[in-house]
């Protein structure tokens, strides 16, 4: 039951301001996020873990990390 | 993770900087820097050469990143908004065809070539050790100068903020990045 409310991490991009510069791509060791069609990265749900490096790599700051029910 | 060939393009990046100095025909080589996303983004619809291939993003994240010579501070607001970001593709465009122009002007002999790089739009920074004659039509040299100011002020501003913000803040407002999402955007539609 405990388990249930726990809350995982995930990271979130504001896709209108990302700049598609690739960086949180290079840095994801689980290969969750990937720039889309040159646009906007986004992020894999079922591949995050939330770990951050993303959020700290992205020049322009867009990436976030919100928690979500696990 | 596994290291690619692309990975060292820094050293591309790097040695086209420290060529400059020597002779200053090799900035020619910098217009691969221009068509190559351009054609990555026309053809494939995508910024593979930023997320793989820029040399001079590569630089900036190992003295920023590695090397620790920048401060990890976020950008500031206004610099990866839309209005900085057009806008300064906008300006660096119009810079760029002024260069043309200038370069136009030692073609059709109205103008000397200028042995002079310069820094910022203003600083005109002699640069006649670099200038050892040219096989070709002076007009070649002088675009070579103009095209490697282009070059050089574009990786200082790249230093500054990779020192003051994020290692790769260039990233954000860079011209050519820019104008590849706006292609990718147009090509691709929304996503």
């Amino acid at each position: 039951m405990e388990k249930a409310n726990k809350k995982k991490r995930r990271a979130s991009v504001m896709e209108g301001a990302c700049v598609a510069c690739g960086c949180c791509v290079k840095v994801c060791p689980l290969s969750a996020i990937q720039v889309v069609k040159g646009i906007t990265a986004r992020v894999d749900p079922g591949r995050c873990v939330g770990c951050g490096k993303c959020v700290r790599e992205c020049p322009a700051s867009v990436i976030n990390l919100q928690e979500v029910r696990a | 993770m596994k290291k690619h060939w692309y990975d060292y393009l820094w050293v591309a990046s790097l040695t086209y900087l420290v060529l400059g100095f020597f002779n200053i025909l090799f900035a020619w080589l910098g217009l691969l820097c221009f068509f190559i996303p351009l054609i990555i983004s026309i053809v494939y619809g995508s910024k593979g050469y930023c997320n793989r291939y820029c040399g001079r993003g590569q630089l900036f994240s190992l003295l920023g990143g590695r090397f620790g010579l920048s401060r990890r501070r976020d950008i500031p607001r206004w610099m990866k908004s839309k209005w900085f970001r057009y806008g300064f593709l906008v300006f660096f465009f119009a810079m760029f065809f002024l260069m043309l122009w200038n370069t136009y002007l030692v073609f059709a002999g109205v103008q000397d070539v200028r042995q002079v790089v310069t820094l910022l739009w203003t600083f005109k920074l002699p640069w006649h050790w670099a200038y050892h004659g040219t096989l070709f039509h002076p007009g070649v040299a002088q675009f070579a100068f103009g095209f490697y100011s282009v070059m050089l002020t574009s990786t200082v501003l790249g230093l500054v903020t990779m020192v003051l913000c994020k290692p790769r803040s260039w990233c954000v407002y860079c011209p050519m990045g820019t104008m590849t999402q706006l292609i990718c955007r147009a090509k691709n539609g929304k996503v």
